[in-house]
């Protein structure tokens, strides 16, 4: 639409509780790419076995108006508990797991071990000429970390995507 | 205590369907078999509570579920087996899901473990469904049946209503499982808002009571909230003597011959209408949802007004269309509120303002937008409809439509006292809609006349359906204007592609009369202006289904309309030069539909 053309472009955490069942991944998703709407990133896994409830964390962008209709259209799914917009509702805590591998020998690979510390990375895997780092943080800290390994030999990377909670006693 | 007992008793997975139908309150099934609901179908044949009808196509079985749902207001129930006969079903539960039908469509599957194997007719059903149903499930355990399916009745019907798919593999049909009532069963999540926020009320009188040109803008919402709906919407409108117009959905909610209504609103809507919204300064629209042929183009779409949007679902809020005041809740309970706070907070409407605002309206009036001229040779479609409509409006006539130039005729000359009585694909504009819908209509109502006002392309779309009301001895009546083009694309391809008629003339038409004929039905035509009313007589008079072909104007275009990317006073109308408006449609309304 030319109108929200115009407008800024945000990116939000939205929390998502839902039935765990089949097919409610698919669901989501549909709706993301049926409607033209962006993932950034998508998590999801059985937060109360025995109710059966999942938690799924978007992190999506798109201007004001786009946002509002997302939540709107997740809220119309059957399955849909509750749908809960972090970026707006209040302070939150938002975190990345990423998973690292780095490959070289001499200076390079003292070096990434030096980065790692700064960073909080713990080395889960060695080899002569390999580590695979473990770290954790925001989105911006993760995305740090990696440009910093890139040219110290960076092989693959592996992300969780954003997982997300609200600060306080309160639940969501 | 023995309903309980009972209910301990367990039962094949299709008995349990049945069951849980009939306790339903089913009557009705369109449908038919296949290798994957045989145990179903053997079912049906051991009881009497359900009647099933056998169409001759799975999509006429789902367009028939819809015009027997939404001409009596009671979820339409379709029975179709695995693999092409769900894939045939898919355009029915889209245009049911666009046009917020409440349907039920069990679809047979393969056995539980052959599923992802390729199996012969297996499909992904659920993943097919999923974005053209409101929810579907795939019961894998005879133990979850008849939850599912009283979930599934309580999901189509409530909220905004909707097709709903349930997915049934055979060995789950044959499987034993016991049986659970409908009173035990409360949906976990599902629990859409009924009635409107009390203090949005109060605020929507207040906007109401002070507004200087008001117009109430209703859509489907209206009907699908019941007949009730209907009535209070009338009692709004003359507490208020606001205007009111409908969208294509929404005719029938306000009485077609009422003078606060304006006709209908949109790409083909009347004058008055249009121009009526555009200069409005307060809109009230209740279940209707901003839809794209009503608005024309979005940043010119009633610029000045104050806007209040009723409407159960609050995804159709702030869509496509910033509203000032949004109402979630059912349009029934929210009419009822709004009446109420009127009442009681002692509102007036502002008098002098809306009685120069319907001096406004009338000058609009005064263009006489749906002014035709009927000669002496040819028939005009819009005569036709016109006639139609003289002949039938003193009984309770219930009309369907397929889509294209003669929907849109239909909208615009035919004039509904009633709700219900109007079955049209709007969302999804289902050409092959309205014989198998007309179908569903006169199951839902034996003994009342039942008109599907057709084209001649649209009607070969499901025209086996005759086969259908034949064998059930349904009255139906297809009354087919006949104008040998794909009118509606001709008319866009002499406005918009400068009358290169690709592919829209309707070549090696059959012969419609022996076509009816074939089907033992009855066929009748009619060429000349003079015959036609006695030709109407006629087919109103034969108890049996009719197909009457009417040959009408071969180049008369439907008017007034707002070209793709127009706003809703750059209407075109008739009597302007047919050259202006082609010339007129810019770049981006070109690539619009
Ligand atoms: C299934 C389907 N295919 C194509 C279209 C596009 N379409 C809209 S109107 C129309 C022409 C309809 O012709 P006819 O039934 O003769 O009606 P008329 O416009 O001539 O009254 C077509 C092809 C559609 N709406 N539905
Ligand atoms: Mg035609």
């Amino acid at each position: 639409m030319s109108a929200q053309a115009a407008l800024p472009i945000q990116s939000h955490i939205l929390s998502i509780l839902v039935d765990n069942e089949p097919g409610i991944l698919a669901r989501i998703v549909g709706l993301f790419s049926g409607r033209g709407y962006n993932i950034e990133s998508l998590t999801v896994a059985e937060v109360n076995n025995a109710a059966h409830l999942s938690r799924i964390t978007i992190v999506t962008s798109g201007p004001a108006p786009v946002i509002e209709q997302i939540k709107a259209q997740l809220g119309r799914l059957v399955p849909v508990h509750n749908v809960h917009d972090l970026t707006v509702e209040g302070p939150h805590v938002a975190r990345e797991l990423a998973l690292i591998k780095v490959a070289g020998s001499g200076e390079k690979r003292v070096e990434s071990l030096r980065i790692a510390d700064i960073f909080r990375a713990r080395a889960v895997d060695s080899t002569i000429e390999s580590f695979v780092f473990e770290v954790t943080g925001t989105t911006e800290k993760v995305d740090a970390f990696i440009k910093l390994m890139q040219p110290l030999g960076l092989v693959d990377v592996s992300r969780t995507g954003v997982v997300a909670i609200s600060r306080g006693a309160t639940p969501l | 205590m023995a309903t309980e007992q009972r209910e301990k008793q367990t039962m094949s997975g299709a008995e349990l369907v049945i069951k849980a139908l009939v306790d339903q309150g089913v009557e009705v099934i369109f449908g038919y078999p296949g290798g994957a609901v045989l145990p179903i179908y053997d079912a049906l044949f051991k009881q009497n509570a359900i009647r099933h009808i056998l169409v001759r196509h799975e999509q006429g079985a789902v367009h028939a579920a819809e015009g027997y749902a939404r001409s009596t207001g009671k979820p339409g129930v379709v029975l179709v087996t695995s693999g092409p006969g769900a894939t045939n079903a898919v355009t029915g539960l889209t245009d049911a899901l666009l046009d917020s039908i409440p349907v039920i469509c069990l679809t047979g599957q393969v056995a539980t473990h052959l599923i992802g194997s390729d199996a012969f007719q297996e499909c992904d059903t659920t993943g097919i469904t999923r974005p053209c149903t409101k929810h579907n499930y795939l019961v894998k355990n005879a133990e979850d049946l008849a939850r599912v399916v009283h979930e599934a009745f309580y999901v189509a019907t409530n909220g905004r209503p909707g097709p709903v798919v349930i997915d049934l593999p055979k060995d789950v049909q044959v499987q034993q499982g016991h049986y659970t009532g409908p009173q035990n069963v409360r949906h976990k999540t599902y629990r859409p808002r009924v009635e409107g926020e009390a203090d949005k009320i109060r605020q929507a009188v207040e906007l109401m009571a002070k507004a200087e040109r008001p117009i109430f803008y209703t859509g489907g919402g209206i009907i699908n909230a019941g007949p009730k709906a209907s009535e209070l919407l009338r009692e709004l409108v003359k507490l208020t003597g606001f205007p009111v117009t409908n969208t294509l959905m929404g005719l029938g909610a306000v009485s077609g011959t009422d003078k606060h209504f304006l006709g209908m609103l949109g790409m083909h809507g009347t004058w008055e209408a249009n121009h009526a919204m555009h200069d409005c300064d307060v809109m009230i629209n209740i279940g209707a949802r901003f839809d794209d042929r009503i608005t024309g183009r979005l940043n010119a779409f009633s610029p000045g007004s104050t806007k209040i949007h009723v409407d159960i679902d609050p995804s159709s809020h702030n869509k496509t269309v910033r509203a000032d005041l949004c109402i979630v809740g059912d349009a029934c309970r929210v009419l009822e509120q709004m009446i109420s706070a009127w009442k009681e907070g002692g509102f007036k409407p502002n008098t002098k303002a809306v009685k120069k605002w319907w001096a406004q309206i009338d000058q609009w009036r005064a263009r006489d937008c749906l002014h035709f001229t009927q000669g002496k040779d040819i028939i005009k479609p819009q005569y036709a409809i016109q006639r139609l409509y003289e002949k039938t409006r003193n009984r309770d006539t219930f009309i369907t439509t397929e889509v294209g130039q003669h929907q849109m005729w239909a909208a615009q000359y035919y004039k509904f006292e009633q709700p219900n009585r109007w079955m049209t694909s709007g969302g999804l504009g289902t050409m092959g809609y309205g014989l198998p819908a007309a179908i569903g209509v006169q199951l839902g109502h034996p003994g009342k006349l039942v008109v599907d006002i057709a084209g001649e392309a649209s009607i070969l779309m499901n025209i086996q359906e005759l086969g259908t009301a034949a064998q059930f001895r349904l009255p139906v009546k297809v009354f087919v204007l006949n104008n040998e083009y794909m009118g509606m694309v001709r008319q866009w391809q002499q406005l918009l592609h400068g009358g290169r008629y690709s592919q829209s003339y309707s070549e090696s038409l059959p012969d419609f009369v022996k076509l009816a004929e074939a089907f033992h039905c009855v066929g009748l035509r009619c060429t000349n202006p003079a015959d036609l009313d006695g030709v109407i007589d006629e087919m109103i008079k034969i108890d049996r289904p009719v197909l009457v072909d009417v040959a009408v104007d071969k180049a008369e275009n439907c008017f007034p309309m707002v070209p793709s990317g127009a706003a809703h006073n750059e209407m075109i109308l008739p009597d302007q030069p047919a050259s202006a408006p082609g010339a007129s449609v810019s770049e981006e309304g070109m690539a619009l539909v």
